[in-house]
C-alpha cells in the first residue's frame, strides 16, 4: 500500500510536467491544425536556453527563467513566420514532414552549440525531499509539478478569459468566421506557435532539471503524444487528464511489472493504454469528433 | 442627386484555375438600403459576397467600401472597418456560450492592446465589461435573445443559431450586413422573425444590408433592389417589380418565358 502511494504520488507529480509540455502541443494544434513533432526539441531547446543563461551567463534564476520564456516565444515566432506560413494550404502531410525535419534540424543545432555533453543546472531547489506522511518525493520533481501547474493554470485563464486566448479558440472554431469578426488570424497563428514554444520550453526547463539536459532529450516528446492522443488533439482539460494519466500509468506499471521482466515497462504502458482507449473512443476523451486531418 | 454609394463592385472577375466563377459584375449599394443578390444555384452570389468579405481575390476589378478601395484590404481589416457577415452555414464558435459568441463580434471594436489584454485584470477588465453591457443592451434586446445568452450554441435550435449569428455582426457595429441566405432551411414563423429584424436592422439601426436569398416572397417583401445573377454574369437589376417581370430572369428561374 505504501509502494502504491509512492509511486502515485510521483506518477501525478511527473504527469502534471507532462501535462504542461502537452499543452505547448495543444495550443499550436488547436489554433492552426498543425501536430507539432518538434515539441520535444522545443522542450529540449528551452531548458538549453536556460542552461545558457544561468550557467554560461550566470544569470539568477528567475530572470533565467523569465528569458527563456523570450526566447522560446521568438523561436516559435520564428518558426511560423520563416517556415510554416508558407505552407499554408499545403497538404497536412507535408506540414507534418516540415515538423519532424525541424525536430532533426533543432536537435543537430543543439548539438553544434552545446555539444552532446550531458549537463546539469545548479541546485535550483532545496536538496532535502519534501516528505508528506511515508510519502517521500524528490524536491525537484516537487517544485517541477508545482511550476508545471501554475503555469497550465496560467495557460488555461489567458485561453478561457483574456482576449487573445479568446481570439485564438475563435479561430480555432472556424478561421472564416473568426476573420470575419475582424480578428487576424494570421496572427493568431503567430501567437499560438509563441504560446506552444512557451509551455514546451518552460516544460524542459523542468524536465532538465529533473534529469539533466541533452540534446536528445527531446525524445521525452514521444511520451506526449500519447498524453495528447488520449486527451482529444484540441482539448486543454485533456492535456492535463491526459497527462495525468501518463504519468500514472507508467509509474504505477513501471513500479510494480519492472521487477519482472527486468525493466521497460515504463516507457512501454502508456502506450498500450493509450491503443485501449482509443479503440473505444477514437477521438481521444476529450476530443471534438470531427478531427480528421490527419 | 445620387447618393454616394457605400459599397461597390466594378467590373469583378473571378476564376479558379480556368474556370470564370464571376465576369465583370458591376453594381452599387446606396447607403440604408436593402439590396438583394439573387440568381439559380451555382450562379456565383455567396462568390460574390466572398470577394466583398475578402475570402477571394478578384482577378481584376475593384471593390470599394466607403468611397475608398479596399479590393486589397485582408478580410479582419474590412471587418473592422464596418463590414459584418452571416453564413449559410451557420459559422458559430461551438462550445462558446450564445454570449461569448455575440462578445467576439464586438472583437473589432475593443481597443486595449495586446499587453494589457494579457493581464486580463484593470483596463481590459473594464473595457470588457461596458462592452458586455452595451451589447447585452442593445443586440440582444433587439433580437430577442435574452433567455438564451448563457446556453452553448450547439444546443439551440436552427432558427435561434441563425439569430445568434446574427446578433454576433450586429455587435460589430457595422455599416454594411452582408448576410449569406439568412432565412434557408427556416419554417414560416422564423421566417417571418427574421424579415421583420432585417426590416428592423435597416429602419431602427441604419445598417445597409446586402443579402442573398432563395425565397422570393422575402425578397420581393423586404429588398429595395435586386441584382440577378446567373452562370457568373449579372443579368438584370432594379426593384423587385422590375425584375420579376424581367424576361432574362424568368428565363434563368424558369427556363422559359411565361405567357
Amino acid at each position: 500500500m505504501d509502494i502504491l502511494a509512492q509511486l502515485v504520488v510521483s506518477g501525478i507529480a511527473v504527469g502534471g510536467v507532462y501535462a504542461l509540455i502537452a499543452l505547448g502541443f495543444v495550443l499550436i494544434y488547436k489554433a492552426t491544425s498543425i501536430i507539432n513533432f518538434a515539441t520535444g526539441e522545443f522542450m529540449m531547446i528551452g531548458a538549453y536556453f536556460f542552461y545558457t543563461f544561468m550557467v554560461m551567463v550566470g544569470l539568477p534564476p528567475i530572470p533565467s527563467f523569465l528569458l527563456v520564456m523570450v526566447c522560446a516565444a521568438m523561436l516559435g515566432l520564428f518558426i511560423e513566420r520563416a517556415i510554416l506560413r508558407h505552407m499554408l494550404g499545403q497538404p497536412t502531410i507535408s506540414i507534418v514532414m516540415v515538423t519532424i525535419g525541424l525536430s532533426s534540424i533543432l536537435m543537430g543545432l543543439a548539438e553544434m552549440i552545446w555539444s552532446t555533453d550531458f549537463k546539469s543546472f545548479p541546485p535550483l531547489f532545496p536538496r532535502a525531499p519534501i516528505i508528506i506522511g511515508d510519502i517521500i518525493i524528490r524536491s525537484n520533481l516537487f517544485w517541477g509539478f508545482v511550476l508545471a501547474m501554475i503555469a497550465v493554470i496560467c495557460f488555461a485563464l489567458l485561453f478561457k478569459y483574456a482576449k487573445v486566448g479568446v481570439a485564438m479558440r475563435a479561430t480555432a472554431g472556424d478561421q472564416m468566421a473568426a476573420f470575419s469578426m475582424g480578428i487576424n488570424v494570421r496572427t493568431m497563428f503567430t501567437v499560438a506557435w509563441s504560446l506552444g514554444a512557451i509551455a514546451a520550453a518552460l516544460g524542459g526547463v523542468i524536465i532538465g532539471n529533473i534529469g539533466g539536459i541533452q540534446p536528445t532529450l527531446g525524445h521525452i516528446g514521444l511520451k506526449i503524444f500519447p498524453v495528447v492522443i488520449l486527451g482529444g488533439l484540441d482539448s486543454i482539460a485533456g492535456a492535463v487528464v491526459g497527462g495525468f494519466i501518463v504519468g500514472l500509468v507508467e509509474n504505477i506499471a513501471g513500479g510494480y511489472l519492472d521487477p519482472y521482466v527486468g525493466g521497460g515497462v515504463k516507457d512501454l504502458a502508456p502506450f498500450v493504454v493509450l491503443v485501449l482507449i482509443l479503440l473505444v473512443k477514437p477521438y481521444g476523451l476529450f476530443g471534438k469528433e470531427d478531427i480528421e486531418r490527419l | 442627386m445620387d447618393p454616394e454609394p457605400i459599397l461597390s463592385m466594378e467590373d469583378i472577375s473571378l476564376s479558379f484555375g480556368g474556370l470564370a466563377v464571376l465576369s465583370d459584375i458591376s453594381f452599387e449599394v446606396n447607403p440604408g438600403e436593402i439590396f438583394a443578390i439573387i440568381g439559380p444555384n451555382g450562379a456565383g452570389k455567396t462568390s460574390i459576397l466572398n470577394c466583398i468579405g475578402g475570402f477571394y481575390k478578384p482577378s481584376a476589378g475593384r471593390i470599394r467600401f466607403e468611397g475608398k478601395d479596399i479590393t486589397r484590404t485582408s478580410p479582419d481589416r474590412r471587418a473592422a472597418r464596418g463590414l459584418a457577415r452571416t453564413f449559410q452555414n451557420i459559422a458559430l464558435f461551438r462550445g462558446m456560450t450564445v454570449l461569448d459568441n455575440i462578445k467576439l463580434g464586438a472583437h473589432a471594436h475593443l481597443k486595449t492592446g495586446l499587453l494589457s489584454a494579457l493581464a486580463y485584470w484593470g483596463p481590459a477588465h473594464r473595457e470588457e465589461m461596458a462592452l458586455r453591457n452595451r451589447v447585452e443592451q442593445e443586440v440582444i434586446d433587439f433580437l430577442e435573445i435574452e433567455a438564451i445568452r448563457k446556453q452553448s450554441v450547439g444546443s439551440l435550435a436552427y432558427g435561434l443559431q441563425k439569430r445568434v449569428e446574427l446578433a454576433r455582426a450586429l455587435a460589430m457595429q457595422p455599416k454594411v450586413l452582408l448576410m449569406d441566405e439568412p432565412v434557408a432551411g427556416m419554417n414560416a414563423e422564423e421566417t417571418e422573425d427574421m424579415a421583420r429584424f432585417v426590416l428592423d436592422i435597416q429602419e431602427e439601426r441604419d445598417i445597409t444590408v446586402v443579402l442573398i436569398e432563395h425565397d422570393m416572397n422575402v425578397i420581393m417583401d423586404i429588398s429595395d433592389r435586386v441584382m440577378v445573377v446567373n452562370f457568373g454574369q449579372k443579368i438584370a437589376e432594379g426593384t423587385p417589380q422590375e425584375v420579376q417581370s424581367h424576361p432574362e430572369v424568368i428565363k434563368a428561374y424558369l427556363g422559359q418565358k411565361r405567357d
